[in-house]
């Protein structure tokens, strides 16, 4: 904590509350903090209890994913992808697979397609499951809400490791395909977790949609315009909060997501509380599509068989790839040489682009909104940071 | 904007009474204490778990039934570059009986390895496959953690009993393999001594 040296922010509306150098206080919360979710800092001048500048800093989990990506191979990179967003791996996988298959043009059977839509959508429950978890636990709901979302976490984390061997790096896509086929008996009980959901769902509204408290601490908290979403490049859930009919989902029209009847649920405020409705009623539009997918899901291959695990060369060119992970807009772009290493790799991270617009969120709130804020705008600092 | 609540205090009141159900609903439902007490009980692990790779032998001696013929081709391939392989000078034979080469040092740094399985899906030998032993603590931090090829070599029957279905496909596709290659030889065989017999019988014509 120090007194802060530099000049006071231009407050051109309301000269009379301009506070002097003197009476500002600039504050580091992070990157030690249980509500930022990792290793995450911000510096935070504040007048009083007011936020007056937020400046976030970033990198102090930085791993050099996309140059370690440039030296080993198009496949060594996929076991990679699982470390971004640690909490879906399996969104992650989808979209490093999809960018390479755009760059090699390779087709994906149908079988392959319906088990990549079944677990994007199962790590899409279960990520906003635990955003609202989170939420809740950053906002002095302490534990309840976080253990129930965790409770059906576990469920789908029990079906990853019966289907990749691993509860949360789980490595399963591959280029034109998907690494292992379902084990028997995998689907009944994904019908039966997915079947069992919307009782979960149903128990998280009555507790928390219309709690008082959570209301007062989250109705027009961290309002963000249409307008700064659309220019900021603010995707995802956050985007939708304000109103942005932008799911890429339905307007990339990739996958087989034009096959499933699903509506895309958009809030009107844009604040912490849309936010959180937003991905709750998400939740009941993926156990739609879960339902629809289990249902038809077809026999057949389940990788393209005219690809080879050894020795994979697309030819020069650069693609990008783009999925709506539970995040926002995940996209690897890549660049061959016609070597077996990319040329140049480059993610496109939802949780960083999301988290530039904290300042214009927080301006004016209070501390203790600030750490709700960040909890609605869904970061995973290993994405963030890379 | 949003309309108020009409009870002060409601949200409060249902989430003590989900408080309350919670506590007593431990006491009659058996199926909420999850919990395994660990170090005394402890759940198997499923069939498809892996932590880190192991090198499979065949037969009872692990320097003689080594699948591995060090082709390298997981050293190259592991993502974070955990493997170290020296390929032998001389060549000893294998299982088959066919001289192949055989890995002079072969090392893995599970310290570094990520248990991604791509050595597996990538070796043509059958030869590298995912462990599921957990408890690898170790109060040595570099030799510890620095598995040898001794260390690293665990038998065919090992594999069969923590792997079971992938073990059979493996088996069922070596055996396959073998079967054929024995046909070949066979039949090499059965050919030389055809011409061997029908050489000198056309000696003897000329």
């Amino acid at each position: 904590m120090n007194i802060a040296t530099v000049p006071p922010a231009p407050l051109d509306s309301e000269p009379v509350t301009e506070p002097s150098k003197e009476q500002l206080l600039e504050i580091s919360m992070g990157p030690q903090h249980p509500s930022t979710h990792g290793v995450f800092r911000m510096k935070v001048v504040l007048d009083g209890e007011r936020v007056v500048r937020l400046k976030p800093v970033f990198g102090y989990l930085h791993r050099n994913h996309e140059k370690i990506a440039e030296s080993v191979t198009y496949l060594g990179s996929m076991p990679y992808t699982d470390r971004l967003d640690y909490m879906c791996s399996i969104t992650n996988n989808w979209g490093y697979a999809l960018a390479v298959e755009k760059l090699a043009g390779i087709e994906v059977p149908e079988r392959a397609e319906y088990l990549r839509v079944i677990c994007g959508e199962l790590t899409r429950l279960q990520n906003h499951a635990c955003l609202i978890g989170f939420l809740m636990q950053d906002m002095g709901s302490t534990g309840t809400p976080l253990m129930y979302a965790f409770r059906e976490r576990e469920k789908i984390l029990d079906l990853f490791e019966s289907l990749t061997g691993a509860r949360m790096m789980c490595n399963y896509m591959r280029f034109g395909g998907c690494r292992v086929d379902l084990p028997a008996g995998w689907l009944d009980r994904a019908k039966k977790v997915i079947a069992d959901f919307p009782r979960f769902l149903d128990e998280y509204e009555r507790l928390l949609v219309s709690n008082e408290i959570l209301m007062d601490r989250t109705q027009e908290v961290g309002v963000l315009s249409r307008e700064l979403a659309v220019s900021a490049g603010i995707s995802g859930p956050m985007a939708r909060a304000s109103g942005v009919d932008y799911d890429i989902r339905k307007v990339d029209h990739y996958s087989i997501y034009d096959r499933f009847t699903f509506r895309v649920p958009l809030g009107s405020h844009g604040d912490v509380y849309d936010r959180f409705m937003v991905r709750l009623l998400e939740m009941r539009e993926s156990v739609g599509i879960l339902q629809q997918a289990t249902r038809a899901i077809p026999a057949g291959p389940i990788v393209d068989p005219k690809m080879k695990i050894r020795g994979f060369r697309p030819k020069p060119g650069e693609a990008y790839g783009r999925i709506e992970s539970p995040k926002g807009e995940l996209g690897f772009y890549l660049i061959s040489d016609g070597s077996p290493n990319p040329y140049r790799y480059r993610v496109r991270p939802p949780s960083l682009i999301n988290l530039t617009v904290l300042e214009d969120l927080c301006l004016g709130r209070n501390v203790a909104d600030i750490v709700a804020i960040l909890g609605s705008v869904d970061i995973v600092l290993g994405e963030v940071d890379r | 904007m949003y309309g108020g609540t009409e009870l002060v205090g409601e949200g409060i009141l249902k989430g003590m009474a989900e408080t309350a159900r919670n506590f007593f609903g431990s006491f009659v439902s058996k199926d909420r204490l999850t919990t395994v007490q660990y170090p005394e009980e402890r759940e198997l692990q499923i069939e498809v778990a892996r932590d880190f790779p192991f090198l499979v032998y065949d037969g009872a001696d692990w320097q003689q039934g080594m699948r591995c013929v060090a082709c390298q081709i997981c050293e190259k391939e592991c993502p974070p570059k955990c493997i170290f392989i020296e390929k032998s000078k001389d060549k000893k034979p294998d299982a088959n009986g066919k001289p192949q080469f055989y890995p002079a040092v072969f090392d893995i740094d599970i310290s570094v390895c990520m248990s991604c399985q791509i050595c597996v899906e990538v070796c043509p030998f059958d030869a590298i496959k995912m462990d599921v032993d957990y408890s690898l603590s170790t109060d040595d931090r570099f030799g510890g953690l620095l598995l040898n090829k001794q260390r690293l070599s665990k038998s065919n029957d090992y594999y069969r009993k923590i792997h079971p279905t992938e073990a059979a496909e493996v088996d069922a596709r070596l055996a396959g393999e073998r079967a054929r290659q024995e046909a070949k030889a066979k039949a090499a065989a059965e050919a030389t001594l055809a011409t061997a017999a029908v050489q000198p019988a056309s000696g003897e014509s000329r």
